[in-house]
C-alpha cells in the first residue's frame, strides 16, 4: 500500500471517532458551558455573566440537593462494591466451567430490559400493596400496609442494583487473572482471612475496584429515573433539577450552568478516587 | 511418635472420587536433611505437599512436625513455609514488603523487621533491594527472594514445589548447588518436589520415588542409583537398558537369563519369588557397558548388539544398538577407547554382572 492510500484508510478509521468526539461530546458540552455564562436580561437580549452560578449557591435548594446526590452517589457506589466484591470472587474465583458462564449471565439478564421496566419491577416489589407489604401483612408481622416506597432507602436499593453488573464485570476480570497460589502464600506465612483480604487480594484487584467504583459512581449520579421514580418527595436528585430547569420552567441558562456543575463533580470525585488509590486511569481503564 | 524428626507422617490416604492420589504414605525426615520427593507429574508428589502445608486435609493418616498432630492446624499456624512452584511473590509489595510480610505477623516490632529483612537478603546474596518491586528482578533473584521470605521465618520445615522449573537450564544448574548451601546453611529441614532426577540427586540427602500415590523406594541418591528396589524405580532414575528373556538358573542371588535371542547374561538378583522359568527383566545401566572384542574380563558377560546410530553429545555420547529386537544404549566413552562404529556393525557389550539388576516381569 502507497503513503496516501494508507492516509486515507487511517483518515476513514479516524472519521466516525472524530466525528463523534466533535459532535456528541466537543459542540454539546461547550455549547452548555457557553449557554450558563449567558444571562437573559430581557425576552430578546443577552449578556454574559455569572448569574446562574450565583444562584447555585445562594439558593439552598440547589447545592443541597447537589451536595446530598454527590454523597448518596458516593454511598451507593461503596454499597455496590460490597455486594459485588463477593459476587466477583464467586464467579471468578470459585465457580468452574459452565456455572461461570451461567453466573456471568445472569448478572446480565437484568439488563435485557431498560432501566424503566427494571425500576417498575422494584416497585411492584416495595410499593404499599405490594409483594412485600402483603407478606408482611400475611405472616402476620404487621397490622397494615407498609409503604417501602418513596424514601432514600428505596432509591439506593434501585441505584445499587442498576450498578451491580458494572461492578461485577471488571471485578471478574481482575480477580479471575489472579495466581491462586498468591493467596496461598498470603496463608502459608502466617495471615489470617483479614490480613489476606487487605494485603493481597484487595490491592491486586485495586484497577478492577477503581474501575467498577467510576463507572458506578458516574451512572448513579447521572441517573434519573430511578430516583424520580422510588424516590419521594423529599428525596430530590441533582439530576431532576436539571430536567425541572430545561423542560418546566424553559430556563436553559440554569440548567446549563447545573449539567456544568455535575460534570465538574462527577470529574472532581474521579480524580480524588485515583489519587487517593494511587491507581492512573491508564492501568485503571487497561 | 519418634520427636527428633521434623516430619513424620504415617499411613497418608487422599482420596479424589475413586483414586487415591495419596496411597498410604508413611515418610519420617530427620532435622536438617534435604528430603526430595521424586515422580512423574500426576504421581500424587503435589498432593503429598499441599497436605503438608495444610491447604488440604487427609481423608486417613496423621502428619507430625516435631511431634506435634497437624491434621487440624489450619496453614497460617503451621510452623511450615512453602515456595511456590511460581513463587507467588506478591507483586504489589517491594521485595522489603514481601519478606516482611511474615514477620509483621508474627508483629516484629518495624525496626527489628528492618534488620532481619536486611540480614537475610544478604545470606540469600541480595543484599540492599529491599526497595524493588519482584518484577524487576530476573528469574533467580526471584528465586532467591522466595526462599528468603519463608527462611526469614525460620520454619521447621521449608516445602518447595519445583520452584527450578521454570528456570532456563544454566541457571537452574547454578540454583541447584545454591539451594543445596543454603540448605545446609540455615540447616532448615527442606522437602523438595520435582520430577527432575538430577536436581533430586545433587541436592538431596534422602530421596523417596513416588509413583501412583505410593513411595516405591526411599533411599539416599547413591543407593537409589546402584540398588533401585522396584524396576520403575531402575528405569526413572538415571538411565537404564530393559532386557526381557527367561531365568535359567539362580546362585548365590545370582540369575542367568536366557534373552529372547537365545544369549545368556548374568545379574545381580532384585526380587525374590523367582524361580527357572520364569519371565525377568535384567537392568543394566548404559555407563556399565563395554564395549569388547572376543576377550572377556574374568567374571563378565557379553551380548552381541546390532548398531542403529550413533548419537553425539560430547560426554554424554551414546550409541543405539538393537539385540534381538531389544533397544540397548550404550555410553561412548570419548577417551579414545571406543571403536569407530558403522550403522548394522555387530558389536559385543560386556559388563559386570554385579552391576546389572534382575526384577521378575511385570513387577513394574
Amino acid at each position: 500500500m502507497n503513503a496516501s492510500a494508507s492516509r486515507l484508510s487511517l483518515w476513514l478509521l479516524l472519521t466516525p471517532f472524530l466525528l463523534w468526539i466533535v459532535l456528541l461530546v466537543l459542540v454539546p458540552h461547550l455549547q452548555m458551558l457557553r449557554v450558563s455564562f449567558q444571562v437573559r436580561e430581557s425576552w430578546d437580549t443577552l449578556a454574559w455573566g455569572l448569574e446562574q452560578y450565583q444562584n447555585f449557591f445562594s439558593e439552598s435548594y440547589y447545592w443541597r440537593t447537589f451536595v446530598r446526590t454527590g454523597v448518596m452517589s458516593l454511598f451507593t457506589t461503596f454499597l455496590t462494591l460490597l455486594i459485588a466484591f463477593p459476587i466477583a470472587w464467586y464467579i471468578a474465583r470459585l465457580a468452574r466451567g459452565r456455572s461461570k458462564g451461567i453466573l456471568f449471565l445472569a448478572c446480565l439478564i437484568p439488563f435485557w430490559a431498560s432501566e424503566l421496566v427494571r425500576t417498575y419491577g422494584w416497585m411492584i416489589l416495595l410499593r404499599e400493596s405490594g409483594l412485600f407489604s402483603s407478606w408482611l401483612q400475611a405472616l402476620g408481622w404487621v397490622d397494615g400496609p407498609v409503604e417501602m416506597l418513596y424514601n432514600d432507602v428505596a432509591v439506593i436499593i434501585g441505584l445499587v442494583y442498576n450498578g451491580l453488573l458494572f461492578m461485577v464485570v471488571p471485578l471478574v476480570t481482575t480477580l479471575d487473572g489472579m495466581d491462586e497460589n498468591l493467596v496461598e502464600a498470603g496463608y502459608d506465612l502466617g495471615g489470617g482471612h483479614a490480613t489476606v483480604l487487605r494485603e493481597v487480594v484487595i490491592p491486586w484487584a485495586m484497577p478492577g475496584i477503581v474501575s467498577g467504583c467510576i463507572v458506578v459512581f458516574m451512572l448513579t449520579l447521572g441517573s434519573y429515573l430511578t430516583p424520580i421514580l422510588m424516590g419521594g418527595k423529599d428525596s430530590a436528585w441533582f439530576t431532576e433539577q436539571i430536567f425541572t430547569q430545561f423542560i418546566t420552567r424553559f430556563n436553559w441558562e440554569q440548567g446549563a450552568a447545573l449539567g456544568v456543575l455535575l460534570l465538574v463533580l462527577s470529574s472532581l470525585m474521579v480524580w480524588l478516587g485515583l489519587k487517593l488509590t494511587g491507581q492512573s486511569l491508564r492501568k485503571v481503564m487497561g | 511418635m519418634a520427636t527428633e524428626s521434623d516430619l513424620s507422617c504415617n499411613g497418608l490416604i487422599r482420596r479424589f472420587g475413586k483414586t487415591a492420589a495419596v496411597d498410604h504414605i508413611s515418610l519420617d525426615v530427620p532435622a536438617g536433611t534435604f528430603f526430595s520427593i521424586l515422580g512423574p507429574s500426576g504421581c500424587g508428589k503435589t498432593t503429598l505437599l499441599r497436605l503438608l502445608a495444610g491447604f488440604d486435609k487427609p481423608d486417613e493418616g496423621d502428619i507430625f512436625i516435631r511431634g506435634q498432630r497437624m491434621n487440624d492446624v489450619p496453614p497460617n499456624k503451621r510452623p511450615v513455609n512453602m515456595v511456590f512452584q511460581h513463587l507467588a511473590l506478591f507483586p504489589t509489595m517491594t521485595v522489603g514488603d514481601n519478606i516482611g510480610y511474615g514477620l509483621k505477623r508474627r508483629k516484629v516490632p518495624a525496626a527489628e523487621r528492618r534488620k532481619r529483612i536486611a540480614r537475610v537478603l544478604e545470606q540469600v546474596g541480595l543484599p540492599g533491594l529491599e526497595q524493588r518491586n519482584p518484577q524487576e528482578l530476573s528469574g533467580g533473584q526471584r528465586q532467591r527472594v522466595a526462599l528468603a521470605r519463608c527462611l526469614v521465618l525460620e520454619p521447621t520445615l521449608l516445602l518447595l514445589d519445583e520452584p527450578l522449573g521454570a528456570l532456563d537450564l544454566k541457571l537452574r544448574e547454578q540454583m541447584k548447588v545454591e539451594l543445596k548451601h543454603l540448605q545446609k546453611q540455615f540447616g532448615t529441614t527442606f522437602v523438595y518436589i520435582t520430577h527432575d532426577q538430577s536436581e533430586a540427586m545433587v541436592m538431596s540427602d534422602q530421596v523417596a520415588v513416588m509413583k501412583n500415590g505410593r513411595f516405591e523406594q526411599v533411599a539416599p541418591p547413591e543407593e537409589l542409583y546402584r540398588e533401585p528396589a522396584t524396576p520403575f524405580v531402575a528405569g526413572f532414575v538415571g538411565d537404564n537398558n530393559r532386557l526381557s528373556g527367561e531365568v535359567v538358573t539362580l546362585a548365590d542371588n545370582m540369575a542367568d537369563i536366557r534373552l529372547d535371542n537365545g544369549e545368556v547374561v548374568r545379574g545381580r538378583l532384585a526380587a525374590n519369588g523367582l524361580s527357572s522359568g520364569d519371565r525377568a527383566e535384567l537392568y543394566v545401566r548404559p555407563e556399565s557397558l563395554m564395549f569388547t572384542g572376543e576377550a572377556l574380563k574374568d567374571g563378565f558377560c557379553a551380548m552381541q548388539a546390532k548398531v542403529l546410530t550413533t548419537l553425539f553429545d560430547g560426554a554424554n555420547s551414546r550409541v543405539e544398538a538393537e539385540n534381538g529386537g531389544q533397544p540397548v544404549f550404550a555410553r561412548l566413552p570419548q577417551d579414545g577407547t571406543a571403536p569407530r562404529l558403522t550403522t548394522g556393525a555387530e558389536i559385543r557389550l560386556a559388563w559386570d554382572p554385579k552391576l546389572a539388576r534382575v526384577y521378575g516381569a511385570g513387577q513394574s
